[in-house]
């Protein structure tokens, strides 16, 4: 899985608090990661699980409160604001959130859309351009989408421009927050497909979903977030066919699948008390 | 939670035997959207495919819930058949799932059964019968009878069916006043028998709670509180639990299924997602475009799919979902090195070639 050894992106006891004082609260607590090149982790977590804080202490978007972040080898823990969106404006980590419509501008045709992140490094319009058509080709998508508005385009078509959006800066590191929670199953596997083709390539992927099901099929390694602290780490086959933790085995128990019957109502019931004794 | 009403009424099993609500109107609470409801066309055509329900059915001396019978729905205003023939009936206890992309026509079918298709959408031909009674020609005031009472929905998003500014115990009980007639101590009473029915921890505190301080999970609680507050004989949920957590998504399918074996509630569960329905219902329709591609007993549907559409959804299960891990992990239990093409039910589906995804991909 890893290719060259030194990880894209290392998350070493990471804390991050909400609100002051007394209102001070534990978001996320003791969370270490690493991610090579080349591989796909998925980050499990359900509502409140802290998954979201998770994405956005890693783009910058919240402080940390603890703990180490380290981006292709170099420490950001201690970036200033203005730090953190230089390097977001490099596109070293890119990030594709759940609603494609939200994140593309709904006045600017998908070809401005696109070429945008290059204009603002520089890259001459001419050949932001063909870029960015080379990476609509490789999103699977036509040529003659390319002057319409995200409005005009359907929720999977969206998502491949919001994904094809993310690679014209090249990035080595792109953080998924339930990228295809939206999306029917036809155009669910059109964006796994791309994301594995990604992969394959040599970037780095972060996906993040409340939904084992939506993972499993591209993720090498599963890390399962519950309460703000990551309660198993595993290869992904570990993770869904032995799951340790009561939480892992509660979210393997409840995905509904289509042959082995799901854990019994019992079972459930148990691991929940287990959960909050 | 039982029929039994705490005001010493009896309960009445057939609806037409109910007594007629006061004409208040669509209480707010009512989950079924109060779209105004166009008239049906009198569809004047027979029934016209046989039932294929078979075995698994009960005694054919129990009467339907739900009898949806060739029906078809036409957008007037592009001058197009959207839905082309749906039939399934529908026994009380029983729960039929309907499958299919955004866009297959499952919930405009859902809608149809409602009396809520939207403004220039109507049931051309065809016919629906809930509880014995053709809906067709209802009027308004009597689709406003029906709806609660005999048939109730749940939709994907709760927050939108309640008030934000009611507290929710209440709008519960006015849907009880409203459809069983209840003064309304009893139902208060009644209300927070119903929530502590859907498995809400501290019904008396969520009763006097707003929709903004509950989580997803407890509104789609009390949504089917709602729904389930006048004993619907149906109870159609239109991907009921799709925004919700795996773990909280487990629990609604399990308290749908209590209210079947309990109560001989009629499901329709409509989800996109295959394993939803294979893990609720007996029967299975797969829509595509409109069309029934395939309609049969679950186990059937799964084990073995005849239309190219169903091996597709079920070959994504396996090859990006869940099944992928756990099918291995049964092989292990169960080693057939020599697979008989017969016997496997999952033959010749394998990995869905790029080229008739694309295909697919091409008509969306």
């Amino acid at each position: 899985m890893s290719a060259d050894g030194r990880p894209v992106l290392q998350v070493a006891d990471l804390e991050v608090h909400y609100g002051l004082r007394r209102r001070r609260r534990r978001v996320l607590h003791g969370v270490s990661l690493s991610v090579a090149r080349g591989e796909t982790v998925g980050v499990i977590g359900e509502t409140g699980s802290g998954k979201s804080t998770f994405a956005r202490a890693v783009l910058g978007l919240v402080r940390a409160s603890g703990g180490r972040i380290l981006i292709d080898g170099e420490d950001v823990s201690r970036y200033s604001a203005r730090q953190w969106r230089a390097l977001r404006r490099r596109g070293v980590v890119q990030y594709v959130f759940q609603d494609p419509l939200r994140s593309l501008d709904p006045d600017l045709p998908i070809e401005e859309s696109l070429i945008e992140p290059l204009l603002v490094q520089g890259v001459g319009r001419k050949e932001a351009v063909e870029r960015g058509r080379a990476y609509l080709a490789r999103v699977r998508l036509d040529s003659e989408l390319f002057g319409r508005l995200p409005g005009e385009l359907s929720g999977g078509q969206r998502q491949r421009v919001a994904v094809a959006r993310v690679l014209v800066t090249e990035p080595a590191l792109i953080i998924l927050d339930e990228p295809v929670s939206a999306l029917d199953s036809a155009n669910r596997v059109g964006i796994l497909e791309i994301l594995k083709e990604l992969r394959d390539a040599g970037v780095a992927l972060i996906f993040i979903s409340h939904d084992l099901g939506s993972v499993a099929g591209v993720a090498d390694r599963i890390a399962v977030l519950y309460q703000g602290e990551f309660v198993e780490v595993g290869d992904a086959r570990a993770v869904i066919s032995n799951p340790r933790h009561p939480y892992a085995r509660l979210l393997v128990g409840s995905a509904p699948t289509l042959r082995s019957a799901a854990a019994s109502r019992a079972e459930r019931d148990a691991l929940r008390a287990l959960l909050h004794a | 939670m039982t029929r039994t009403r705490s005001d010493g009424t009896a309960t009445a099993t057939v609806p037409a035997a109910r007594p007629a609500d006061p004409p208040a109107g669509q209480p707010p609470a009512v989950p079924s959207p109060a779209v105004p409801s166009p008239a049906v066309p009198s569809p004047a055509v027979a029934p016209t495919t046989a039932d294929p329900q078979s075995a698994a059915a009960p005694p054919a001396a129990q009467a339907p819930a739900l009898t949806v019978r060739g029906v078809r729905i036409r957008d007037e205003v592009n001058d197009r058949e959207i839905v082309h023939g749906v039939s399934f009936e529908l026994r009380p206890g029983r729960a039929v799932g309907i499958v299919g992309e955004s866009g297959s026509g499952k919930t405009l079918t859902c809608r149809a059964i409602l009396g809520i298709l939207p403004a220039h959408f109507a049931v051309s031909a065809g016919s629906i019968e809930i509880a014995g009674r053709d809906i067709a020609g209802l009027t308004t005031p009597q689709w406003t009878d029906l709806r609660g009472s005999t048939i109730s929905a749940v939709f994907q998003d709760p927050a939108s069916y309640l008030n934000p500014s009611l507290k929710v115990g209440v709008q519960i009980a006015e849907v009880i006043q409203v459809k069983s007639g209840l003064r309304r101590r009893a139902a208060r009473r009644r209300a927070l028998e119903l929530l502590t029915a859907v498995h809400l921890r501290d019904p008396e505190l969520v009763y006097d709670q707003y929709t903004f301080e509950l989580s997803g999970g407890m509104l789609q609680r009390v949504l089917i509180a709602t729904a389930i507050a006048a004993d619907p004989q149906v109870l159609i949920a239109d991907e009921a639990t799709t925004a919700l957590d795996v773990t909280v998504q487990a629990e609604i399918l399990d308290l749908l299924a209590d209210l079947r074996e309990r109560n001989g509630l009629a499901l329709v569960v409509v989800s996109h997602d295959l394993a939803v329905v294979a893990q609720v219902c007996d029967e299975v329709l797969v829509m595509r475009e409109g069309e029934v591609v395939e309609h049969g007993p679950t186990a059937d549907v799964l084990y073995h799919p005849r239309h190219e559409y169903t091996r597709l959804l079920i070959a994504e299960h396996e090859q990006y979902g869940l099944d992928r891990y756990l099918a291995d992990s049964d092989s292990t239990t169960d080693p057939d090195p020599d697979p008989d093409p017969e016997a496997d039910p999952h033959a010749g589906i394998g990995p869905v070639a790029g080229e008739q995804r694309k295909e697919l991909d091409d008509v969306r």
